[in-house]
């Protein structure tokens, strides 16, 4: 044994290790290396070319980049009743999305926190899971199914005299807050399981009613995991532009008006692409104050 | 807390609705796949399992699934690769920086895709183009890993916060060198967060739309790419129905998975 790892003691492999071990910053710079070209360099260095090129302009007749500097496209972005109109739309989407999720949520993470059986939470944790493995696009699909003319929709609310709403708007409120929705169960759901029930026997000794428990204890308690989950329903929906070309009919969001101007007019794609990102570190940082991202 | 009767049974209703929100879309597909009309109307007139064999003989969603397969697999072995790199850099390693890497890191998937999606393609026009190299399934696959780092390191730094250093040490101090007491203890004790971070990356390249569209080359489709070209197509419906069909049950492996490897790692690093 002794003479193996003495004659290993002198074999290079053994030499190396003994120099990696003695040189962190050697073994640091090996293991850093490649990760950093790949992630700094390439991503980091395209986004950077991207945020550069929103302050160039097209030729309007040849559609060539005209790498001058201007501000025009982000003038044209706060004076363009379109731009405008269309910015406030999907911000507008997004927190509709964000408050259906939370409205929905909130039954569904306090059964199966609180009142479920113990022995079933587990399970009830996997059916929340499951449909974030299932695909995005057949999701999506699936409400395309569901509202269109003749559909599930229109089928359950012909006894009522109704029709369902159609692709539209409303139609893509709807799809986004299904594809979220399990990332606003899941944060609700462990902040409930984790609320000590002391502190609500303590609350009815108190004499707090249900009600007054509820919002006194649970809510303020809570409210920081609804803040982590409406992070991802806010910013999915915000960035999002297949869901709404697949169930949206003619609606447009940010995401659409990105991907309609990049054939033709690159920079000016660039500056509206600017806007979902300005808008969603904003979002972080209105949402840091509430401690919701050490949370995350 | 004590609930009343009444709320104990309304908050069992709403959360019955709820799961009723999240599994009936899903039904629906699965149901609409034996659907033998092309159109969606409901109920459907009868029950088929024709078009199953007509998506089967389907070259286009074959080749589609193919190429999703290809770009899945090549964008998890490099996510693997860097995403365990920099997990160990963060994790056993002090340096100026470390901070700013955990964000970047998280960068690709928290920007919205289509920003990530141009960028890279401009950048990929920019500098392969005069090089020879046009878009295909590499950059695909590169377009990919990009954003499926971040759950492989996601997994494994959370792995070895929780194994302190000392089980290395005390290899080392019996004589292993550093590479042995990785062989021996480090891997090991990563092996199924390794599992379960590439297990999460491929799954996201499988499912990946946006990105997707402005890296791949003309000829190259994934099998969401696919589904999204044919979708609005009356002669392709019901072969998308059964495609979209037998995703659903797919979605069903990965969850056994890991659910098998360990609960929390995988049901975590989701979000």
């Amino acid at each position: 044994m002794t003479t193996t790892a003495q004659a290993a003691g002198r074999s290079p492999v053994r030499r190396l290790a003994g120099t990696l071990h003695r040189h962190p910053r050697l073994r640091l710079s090996l293991l850093l290396t490649a990760p950093l070209l790949w992630l700094a360099v390439l991503y980091l260095g395209s986004l950077a070319v991207l945020f550069v090129s929103a302050f160039w302009t097209t030729n309007s007749f040849t559609s060539e980049v005209v790498k001058v500097w201007s501000t025009d496209n982000f003038h044209a972005l706060f004076t363009t009743p379109v731009f405008r109109q269309v910015i406030l739309r999907s911000i507008g989407v997004a927190l509709a999305v964000t408050v259906l999720c939370a409205v929905i949520a909130f039954p569904v993470a306090f059964y199966t926190a609180r009142i479920a059986k113990p022995k079933w939470r587990p399970l009830l944790v996997v059916a929340i899971l499951t449909p974030l493995w299932a695909s995005y696009l057949v999701k999506v699909y699936a409400w395309r199914l569901i509202l269109s003319q003749g559909g599930l929709a229109d089928w359950m609310l012909k006894p009522f005299g109704m029709s369902g709403p159609g692709f539209g708007l409303l139609a893509a409120v709807i799809a986004l807050t299904y594809l979220w929705l399990p990332y606003m169960i899941l944060p609700i759901h462990t902040a409930l399981e984790q609320l000590p029930a002391s502190l609500l026997d303590a609350s009815a000794d108190l004499g707090g009613r249900p009600a007054r428990t509820f919002r006194s204890v649970v809510l303020p308690m809570v409210l920081p995991s609804v803040a982590a989950g409406s992070v991802f329903t806010f910013s999915l929906s915000l960035g999002d532009y297949i869901t709404v070309q697949i169930v949206g009919g003619k609606t447009q969001l940010i995401g659409n008006l990105v991907y309609s101007n990049i054939e033709l007019n690159l920079p000016m794609a660039a500056a509206l692409g600017t806007v979902p990102v300005v808008v969603i570190v904003l979002y972080l940082l209105a949402m840091r104050r509430t401690g919701a991202l050490s949370s995350l | 807390m004590q609930l009343s009767r009444t709320a104990r049974i309304a908050l069992r209703v709403a959360a019955g609705l709820g799961f009723a929100i999240i599994y009936v879309p899903l039904a629906l597909v699965l149901v609409n796949s034996f659907n033998p009309d092309r159109s969606a109307s409901w109920p459907p007139p009868g029950l088929t399992f024709h078009w199953w064999s007509v998506a089967w003989e389907n070259e286009g969603a074959r080749a589609a699934l193919w190429v999703s397969v290809k770009a899945g697999l090549g964008a998890t072995a490099i996510a693997l690769v860097l995403g365990t790199l920099i997990a160990f850099a963060v994790a056993r390693h002090r340096f100026f920086g470390r901070d700013a890497i955990s964000f970047v890191v998280v960068l690709p998937i928290a920007l919205p895709g289509i920003v990530t999606g141009i960028a890279l393609n401009s950048a990929f026009g920019t500098v392969l183009e005069p090089l020879g190299v046009g878009l295909g399934l590499f950059t695909v696959i590169v377009g990919h890993a990009t954003f499926c780092i971040v759950v492989v390191f996601n997994n494994v730094v959370a792995r070895l916060r929780r194994t302190s250093g000392s089980y290395e040490e005390a290899a080392m101090d019996l004589g292993a060198d550093t590479f042995r007491a990785f062989v021996d203890i480090t891997f090991p004790l990563v092996r199924s967060a390794l599992l379960a971070g590439g297990l999460l990356a491929f799954a996201l390249s499988f499912d990946e739309i946006v990105v997707t569209t402005f890296t791949a080359g003309p000829g190259i489709e994934t099998l969401p790419i696919w589904i999204f070209n044919n979708m609005t197509r009356p002669q392709q419906a019901p072969v998308v129905n059964v495609v979209a069909a037998v995703l659903v049950l797919l979605s069903v492996i990965p969850i056994y998975v890991a659910q098998r490897l360990s609960a929390d790692t995988a049901a975590e690093s989701r979000i």
